[in-house]
């Protein structure tokens, strides 16, 4: 067992952990934080995509150990990072008080162009494109389908995940 | 939220036809997405399985001493302790009969292998330990002793007197001979035919790959005597049915099967699969709820794959170019068990899809399906309409070449018209409407076509060869009348079932048998509320996937649910409205047969006298000044809907490629389509949805393939090998629809989930085809890899060189092209 301390979506934690565990399985299971996928076993699939401090990562590409003194912030805590988004107001008014915190623009962006469907790549999906456009403001289209390269995505073509990352970037403050 | 949306604002209206915002995308951008793995139960344990390194072997021994001590270990469970438990074999879900009337050869399939492995990948042993990691390592040390034994893993060779038999009791390997259509008018149609054109063609075997990998976490309740299973399905009460009757075999009632939020099926997911049942059966032997989630890698050896025909086909046409008649033979790989519902897909979905949008006046095709030492193929996207579409489109495009006739010109001389609905087909199917010229029109235009010649000499200015291709598919979907699969094979009923329970306050709760596993029908079966019940959205919520909930239901594949499951839903809703007319007219002091409802008001015909939706609902259930005497109390309704025909979705998909000579690299420059998929609910959805489908048809095209080894190794087995589609690799996509609406059930909607893997994959290689023409090429076959094409080009450049030059590609006019 080692001994490590992060902290994750602003949150400090020390932690026992054996040293094989990868960061996905601290998040996943013994953060219960899991919102942050395993689609593959290659890292390839890019479901697990995380940020370390503030660098997006494959969570499943790191041992949990490796991310001792880090800030981690997973896709739970990604509205949080932004202040300035507004509530959606066609959100569903019975929705649980966790579904409820103002959506970074990038998930904003994705609700109104629609660029997710099943769901499962997005929390991935929207953590590396959020990187992309913090980067680089003004991304072409081009620039998305390169960056989006080790993301893997099922259900949408893609078509409206671009549509997505070049509609936040326009956003006031998107490339936050 | 500040991105601006793309689709004209509906001015509040949320009903049909209006491009509403997804409700369920808070919860997936949260991160607050509730799938299979993500549930942990009190006492959670894992499973771990061992899969067969062979494709065909004998197990000689299996001993778990080793693995049975390893820290954590609560059970090492074989296929001998299946046999003891009694536990059924997987069962299939459709029986095809042979050309001579009699069965299918239907062999066994146990849930863990028992004597015999017939796949790499093939289930020996389940590991059920604490933790993940404690199976794992565990599952190391399980010692089986296998005799390897002769393989086919090829469908190629499955049929070859000296192939290895993966059955004993299926000679050759033949699962089914099966046949459709009219031989004898085929033959005298060709026999008088001008022109004879022929293909022969591999659809490439591909793997589903919903990014969730499958997962299942079962529960035994000692308490109460109860299971529950909870499951990556598309459709859990199928699920249930099978668990129950053939191979948990635990009444229904015991049996509770939730399919939360699922991420992705593509097919894959439509059928039960050994670890449903291994983790409930597990649970109850060692006392606490069993997890079992797949590793990618494993997925691959474990999910139903797809396609994998080899075809040959013949066209034959008179002087005019008129389609006479059409002939093809089809091996079809099954894979080394039979999937729940394999049979179907080679068959009924296939050969019954062979007319396309022409009119042909006689078919006649033939399909042989054989066991293979491969992973268990089913249905994936499209199931056996992209194979069908390959086929003819393909075949269309040889002839227009062959004959020196322009290929969109080609297509419009045997479409059927307008005029000719409803049409019978030449194989079994009988098409209820469309307008195949408007979608066609629509693409070409979309595509600039007229500009097409100006693109290719700018593209050859820079070296590159510029191709255009289309496709002018049809496929039906809307699965389909009960009495009718059931005389062809079917064991199951294909109705899907609602129920719309509305509260005393007048929200509505609608429970649906249909699964939503990306489709977004937490907001399209709402918006056919707001639209029929006049109930604002929010007032409404979409309750699947969980038997304890739903009454019943079929599932969601086939792109079924908007056609199948949401006309459910209006039958349901119909019935809330006849009773609540009932209640309006005691209410008004009127006769039933002059209130109206519309709105969301039921009023008195002609008069302001009007009572709210709300009002109405709450004296339902407050039956104060209510007509007791004839009116139970309450307002609730289910309703079966069993359709009375398949729908047929039709369209046009055009392609514009680039080729690079040099490397044998394609890029798909350009991307428009036109389909006709009925009535829409939601514009932004079904856009969305014909996205993903071309996303998946240009990466069977160009990308994906399951490649197997002589020795049935799958050697494409993971994301490293296996090229899935990625976001540089697809172009924009243009996307328009034509709708002439399905003209059989009460929605006329005809259900879009498939249309872009079954329309693009042949535009896609009739681009690259053209895109080669001018070099000499003119065959390729999925995927037209880089590898593939530039081998192409180099042996027709040695060809030409020799004089030997293939078949003359004539110069093929194009539609307002080279003027």
């Amino acid at each position: 067992m080692a001994t490590i301390a992060l902290t994750v979506n602003d949150q400090a934690h020390v932690l026992d952990v054996e040293p094989r565990t990868l960061l996905v399985e601290l998040l996943r299971e013994r953060l219960r934080l899991t919102g942050t996928h395993v689609g593959c076993d290659t890292s390839q699939c890019g479901a697990c995509t995380v940020w370390v401090d503030g660098k997006s990562v494959k969570s499943c590409t790191m041992l949990a150990v490796e991310a001792e003194g880090a800030a981690v912030t997973t896709i739970e805590g990604l509205a949080g990072t932004h202040a300035g988004a507004q509530p959606d107001p066609a959100s569903h008014p019975a929705l649980h008080p966790d579904l409820h915190p103002a959506l970074h623009p990038m998930q904003a962006a994705f609700q109104a162009c629609h660029g997710l469907q099943c769901g499962f790549c997005t929390p991935g999906m929207v953590m590396s494109a959020a990187e992309l456009v913090r980067r680089n403001p003004r991304p072409t289209a081009g620039e998305v389908r390169h960056w989006l390269e080790g993301n893997l995505c099922r259900c949408t073509g893609y078509h409206n995940i671009v549509e997505a990352v070049l509609a936040a970037a326009e956003t006031p403050g998107g490339a936050r | 939220m500040s991105a601006a949306p793309r689709y004209p604002d509906a001015a509040g209206h949320a009903g049909i036809g209006a491009a509403v915002t997804r409700r369920e995308d808070r919860r997936f951008l949260l991160g607050k997405g509730r799938y299979t793995d993500d549930i942990q139960l009190p006492g959670q344990a894992w499973a771990v399985f061992v899969r067969s390194p062979h494709a065909h072997a004998a197990i000689r021994s299996l001993d778990a001493t080793r693995a049975l001590a390893s820290p954590g270990v609560l059970a090492v469970l074989t296929g001998d302790d299946v046999a003891a438990d009694g536990l059924g074999s997987l069962p299939c879900g459709w029986q095809i009969k042979n050309k001579d009337g009699s069965v299918m050869v239907e062999p066994p399939h146990p849930a863990l292998a028992q004597g015999k492995v017939r796949h790499a990948g093939d289930p020996v042993a389940m590991i059920v330990a604490g933790t993940r990691a404690q199976a794992r390592e565990a599952a190391k040390l399980l010692e089986v002793d296998y005799q390897p034994l002769p393989v086919v893993a090829r469908l190629a060779d499955a049929a070859g007197a000296a192939a290895p038999l993966v059955w004993d009791e299926a000679p050759g390997n033949v699962c089914f001979d099966w046949h459709l259509g009219d031989a004898a008018a085929t033959d005298a149609a060709f026999a008088a035919a001008e022109r004879v054109v022929s293909i022969d063609l591999v659809n490439n075997r591909v793997a589903p790959n919903a990014i969730e990998p499958r997962a299942a976490n079962g529960w035994y309740d000692a308490v109460e005597d109860r299971y529950t299973l909870y499951t990556t399905s598309q459709n859990p009460h199928l699920t249930r049915l099978l668990l129950g009757a053939f191979t948990l075999k635990v009444p229904e009632h015991k049996l509770r099967v939730v399919a939360p939020d699922v991420g992705g099926g593509f097919g894959s997911k439509i059928f039960h699969y050994a670890e449903e049942l291994l983790v409930l059966w597990a649970s109850k032997r060692v006392g606490r709820p069993v997890k079992w989630t797949a590793e990618r890698s494993e997925s691959f050896l474990s999910d139903a794959h797809g396609r994998d025909h080899i075809s040959h086909a013949e066209l034959a046409l008179d002087g005019s170019g008129k389609f006479l008649a059409l002939r093809v033979r089809t091996l079809a790989n099954l894979g080394a068990y039979l999937s729940t519902f394999a049979p179907a897909i080679p068959t009924y979905l296939y050969a019954t899809l062979l007319s396309g949008p022409y009119a042909i006046p006689a078919i006649y095709a033939e399909v042989k399906a054989l066991f293979t030492h491969t992973v268990p193929v089913d249905a994936v996207r499209g199931a056996g309409r992209p194979e069908a579409s390959y086929l003819l489109e393909r075949l269309v495009d040889k002839a227009a070449r062959e004959l020196g006739v322009d290929r969109v010109e080609l297509r419009r001389r045997n479409f059927v018209r307008p005029d000719q609905f409803p049409y019978q087909t030449a194989v079994a199917l009988q098409y209820d409407t469309g307008d195949y010229e408007a979608t066609l029109d629509l693409a070409l235009q979309a595509i600039d076509h007229a500009g097409l010649e100006r693109r290719k000499a700018e593209a050859r200015a820079r070296g590159k060869l510029r191709g255009f291709g289309i496709s002018t598919y049809l496929e039906a979907c809307g699965i389909a009348p009960s009495a009718l699969v059931g005389a062809l094979g079917a064991r199951a009923g294909l109705y899907e079932a609602a129920t719309v329970r509305v509260h005393p306050t007048g929200s509505v709760t609608v429970f649906t048998g249909s699964h939503s596993h990306g489709q977004g029908h937490e907001t399209t079966f709402a918006q056919l509320v707001v639209e029929q019940l006049g109930v604002p959205l929010e007032n409404v919520e979409i309750v699947h996937g969980d038997t304890d909930r739903i009454p019943f239901g079929m599932g969601t594949y086939g792109s079924r649910s908007a056609a199948v499951g949401g006309s459910a839903i209006v039958k349901a809703m119909d019935k809330i409205v006849d009773k609540g007319k009932k209640i309006a007219a005691h209410l008004l002091e009127a006769s039933v047969a002059d209130v109206e409802f519309a709105e969301g008001k039921f009023r008195v015909t002609g008069t302001d006298r009007e009572k709210a939706f709300g009002e109405v609902a709450f004296a339902a259930y407050v039956p104060h000044n209510y007509p007791i005497e004839t009116v139970e109390p309450g307002l609730e309704e289910s309703a079966f809907y069993d359709p009375k025909n398949f729908t047929f979705p039709a369209g046009c998909h055009a392609v514009e490629v680039e080729v690079d000579p040099e490397t044998g690299a394609v890029e798909v420059v350009d991307v428009a389509i036109a389909d006709d998929v009925g009535v829409v609910i939601n514009p932004m959805i079904v856009d969305g949805q014909a996205h993903g489908g071309l996303a998946h048809g240009i990466g069977q095209a160009l990308l994906e393939e399951c490649v197997y080894d002589a020795s049935g190794q799958l050697l494409s087995g993971s994301f490293m090998s296996y090229c899935m589609p990625r976001a540089a690799d697809l172009p924009a996509f243009k996307v328009g629809n034509h709708a002439t609406p399905c003209t059989h059930n009460p929605t006329g909607i005809k259900g879009v989930g498939e249309v872009g893997a079954i329309g693009v994959p042949p535009a896609v290689i009739n681009a690259v085809l053209d895109a080669l023409a001018p070099l000499g090429v003119t065959h390729l076959e999925m995927p037209a890899t880089p590898e593939k094409v530039w081998r192409a080009i180099r042996a027709a450049g040695q060809a030409g060189r020799a004089g030997q030059t293939a078949p003359a590609t004539p110069q093929t006019p194009e539609i307002g092209g080279a003027a």
